[in-house]
């Protein structure tokens, strides 16, 4: 039965989260973002001990607790929706901030997608410490961007101390400076054991903080989102358990399982990142109504297009793009919960909250003027912040040939 | 909770009319638009399936209950087959769900059965007027109090089997509000005007109509003797409306899809091509997008939410749009082909451009 009603307790979080983005986000939003590499300890630790309080943790839904003796009601599960509408709430408050809540990111996300049940528990409980604790995920190397197979990034098994010896460089590393080096987080590193094998020789490594040869070498400076940090890593005969790895250690001939098996997880993160944009688009566009109805402007619905003025025709598409970007994420959240495969969905998810998002926020700043360009509001902020939801977590372009491939039943290797 | 899954019920709906759709409607459409007609029997078929009868209670002569869901889903199928026919196939809808949905226990008792209980008959409505800012909840026509009943002037276009119908609902403004009036054929001054030559959609009938001082009784108001909102019926007409629009749209993304994956140029498959690729991928986006929007106003509407009206237009907005994108590159994507009209595409293109312009030809 097709049914459009939130969750109860998907509702009650978000009036909480609505609360911390309004009174721990938003004022300090324009700060750290004038103020790029300086750390909001203050939201950090107020966030940690949140989290902790209502039981959210990384960004992945928890495996329901295995206890037979309680024979609870069976519930649809909701966890990627829980999450989703988190993320666009905290999103709504300031993506930025949001990007450096503590909890194990996406680096986390990884290891609850892929990892054993020992690796969770060794990797995870950190998250849920006294102490904010980060993590991250580097994929990105300076040659290979999109196109993950061309990931240079080594790592060898030395079997007389039975480690795994990694060695390269990653960049745009979200988190990666507090991740390694403000807190006793993690990494995820994307590393190959079979350079010849190409992707079927792709796997994660878990690369936990204070690893001797691991080292931040950069943090960048950015368009928006600044008050997260991002970062390159080197990887210098960097030493990790055999353990650490993510999937199997051995490369399947000829199949790309073991990298199929691992980019899974984007179908799980890739609306969760399309709805960090859609909370940005969204606060935009509730404050540009705002600031419209200050000026006496007052959107009729209703009207045909004929007789609607241009800012009220914007409006109200920017408002079906919003709505209908959210609905896309919200299918492909229900898919990941009721574990539906769901790359398609993810993907475009990912394609229009990309497009939407930078459309609204462009528009925004276009129809409010010399206001809307000022840095006295936030408008101009979140166009910026807006922009890297068509770039990180797969561009709109790779995404969009995922869902082209999907639709047309083509190979990698048919649409290129 | 969240849900994407239609029920059993409605699964069944949709493969039946999918079946109908395909082996009926996508098969007689191009005479049907060159002909400027669907045959009665395809029309009568399409009416057996039962969409409106099982949307109306048994008291009035059905067999169910109305959702606007539902109706959203079946629209799309039937529409999907062709527009014309999915209208035609739903006329009898325009004048017996305002009835249900604002007539007065009476009129449903009076009016509701007729209509149901027979085989497809031609009772129509007029809401659409022929100015270029017609607006449903502003409208030129008028009706005037005269005594105990009512008087109607005004122009009205687009109005489905206007020639042959049996009775229809007239929409007029009313001290500033648009209210329905249930005129049978043959009321002095309803005065049926040539038949519209249109851009699309020709196969289905539709003709002007003059309203010269046509006296009603008090009785043939909708939801007599105090009338009734409008906003229920229009929400109906956007969400069939847009509907409709995902169904066309669907069937042109199928169609370039099919023919891309078919046709070659340098030496591979123009699908293999991102710049076809691409546009395919956000076409396809684009429609499950605006099906969604719509699903959702269509379960507010259900489900009696705040500003489910709001949604209902949200939707009918960005599906306009979408079915214009669509269809428009769907002709492209066939190229020279796609101008032909040995292809569907550019009937669809031509019908993708009437959703702007047809609103209030279909209600679910």
């Amino acid at each position: 039965m097709i049914d459009f009603e939130i969750p109860k307790p998907i509702a009650q979080q978000r009036q909480a989260l609505q609360t911390v983005a309004e009174n721990m986000m938003r004022p300090i939003s324009r700060f750290y973002d004038e103020h790029e590499h300086e750390v909001p300890w203050d939201y950090i630790n107020f966030m940690n001990m949140a989290m902790r309080a209502m039981g959210a943790g990384y960004l992945a839904p928890r495996e329901s607790k295995k206890n037979g003796d309680e024979p609870k009601e069976k519930r649809p599960p909701i966890g990627y929706q829980s999450l989703a509408f988190m993320l666009e709430c905290l999103s709504w408050g300031d993506v930025g901030l949001y990007l450096v809540t503590p909890g194990g990111g996406l680096g986390a996300a990884a290891v609850e997608a892929t990892g054993t049940p020992e690796q969770k528990k060794k990797f995870l409980t950190r998250f849920s410490q006294d102490k904010p604790t980060f993590g991250a995920m580097a994929m990105t190397e300076p040659q290979a961007g999109s196109d993950t197979s061309a990931i240079r990034t080594t790592a060898v098994l030395d079997r007389a101390t039975n480690e795994w010896v990694l060695n390269g460089e990653k960049i745009f590393v979200t988190a990666g400076h507090k991740s390694l080096e403000l807190s006793d987080g993690l990494v995820v590193v994307w590393a190959t054991i079979d350079p010849s094998a190409r992707r079927a020789g792709m796997r994660p490594f878990v690369v936990e903080a204070g690893t001797p040869g691991v080292k931040v070498t950069k943090l960048e400076h950015k368009l928006g989102i600044r008050a997260s940090d991002t970062v390159s890593i080197v990887l210098q005969d960097a030493r990790v358990p055999f353990d650490n790895i993510l999937g199997s250690p051995e490369v399947e001939a000829r199949t790309t399982e073991g990298f199929r098996g691992a980019m899974a997880t984007f179908d799980a993160t890739r609306p969760l990142v399309a709805a960090t944009g859609i909370g940005v688009a969204r606060a935009t566009l509730e404050l540009l109504k705002e600031l419209l109805e200050q000026q006496g402007i007052h959107i009729r619905y209703g009207l045909p297009p004929q007789k609607l003025t241009s800012i009220e025709k914007d409006f109200i598409d920017m408002e079906v793009m919003l709505r209908s970007a959210w609905l896309l994420v919200i299918k492909a959240v229900w898919m990941a919960d009721n574990r539906k495969h769901n790359p398609l969905e993810a993907s475009m998810s990912k394609v229009r909250a990309g497009d939407v998002v930078t459309k609204i926020t462009q528009k925004a700043v276009e129809i409010m003027g010399p206001v809307g360009y000022s840095r006295d509001l936030l408008l101009e902020k979140w166009f910026r912040d807006a922009k890297i939801t068509d770039i990180y977590e797969g561009t709109g372009q790779i995404n969009r040939l995922i869902v082209a491939r999907h639709i047309l039943n083509y190979s990698g290797s048919e649409l290129r | 909770m969240f849900s994407f899954e239609p029920s059993e019920e409605q699964k069944m709906l949709i493969e039946a009319i999918n079946r109908y759709a395909l082996n009926d409607l996508r098969l007689k459409a191009h005479d049907a638009d060159e002909g400027k007609l669907f045959p009665s029997p395809t029309v009568e078929k399409g009416w057996e399936l039962g969409l409106l009868q099982a949307s109306i209670p048994e008291q009035y002569g059905g067999f169910g209950e109305r959702s606007a869901l539902t109706g959203a889903l079946a629209a799309e199928e039937f529409a999907w087959g062709d527009l014309a026919g999915a209208l035609a196939v739903m006329t009898p809808g325009l004048f017996a769900t305002p009835i249900l949905l604002a007539g007065s226990e009476e009129q449903k008792r009076e009016f509701i059965p007729p209509v149901i209980e027979a085989e497809w008959l031609p009772y129509t409505a007029a809401l659409i007027e022929p100015y270029f800012d017609f607006d449903p909840i502003e409208l030129h026509a008028t009706a005037v109090r005269n005594g105990a009943g009512y008087v109607l002037n005004g122009q009205k276009a687009y109005v489905p089997y206007a020639a042959e119908a049996q009775a229809m609902i007239v929409y007029a403004s009313l001290d500033g509000t648009t209210q329905g009036f249930i005129v049978p054929a043959g009321t002095p001054g309803l005065e049926i005007g040539e038949r519209e030559k249109l851009m699309g959609v020709n196969a289905l009938p539709l003709y002007k109509l003059h309203l010269n001082e046509v006296r009603l009784p008090a009785s043939r108001r909708l939801g007599e003797p105090d009338g009734h909102d409008f906003a229920p019926i229009l929400d109906a007409a956007r969400v069939a409306m847009a509907a409709m629009a995902v169904g066309v749209s669907r069937a042109a993304f199928e169609y370039a899809r099919d023919y891309a994956k078919d046709r070659e140029a340098f030496g591979v498959k123009v699908a293999q091509k991102q710049t076809i690729a691409f546009m395919l991928a956000e076409m396809a986006t684009e429609i499950e997008a605006i099906r969604l929007l719509n699903w959702e106003a269509a379960w507010m509407l259900d489900n009696g939410k705040e500003e489910s009206s709001k949604h209902a237009y949200l939707a009918l907005t960005g599906a306009i749009d979408m079915a214009m994108m669509v269809t428009d590159r769907a002709v492209q994507i066939l190229g020279g082909h796609g101008y032909i009209r040995e292809h569907p595409v550019e009937l669809w293109m031509r019908n993708g451009r009437g959703f702007a312009a047809l609103t209030g030809l279909a209600l679910v």
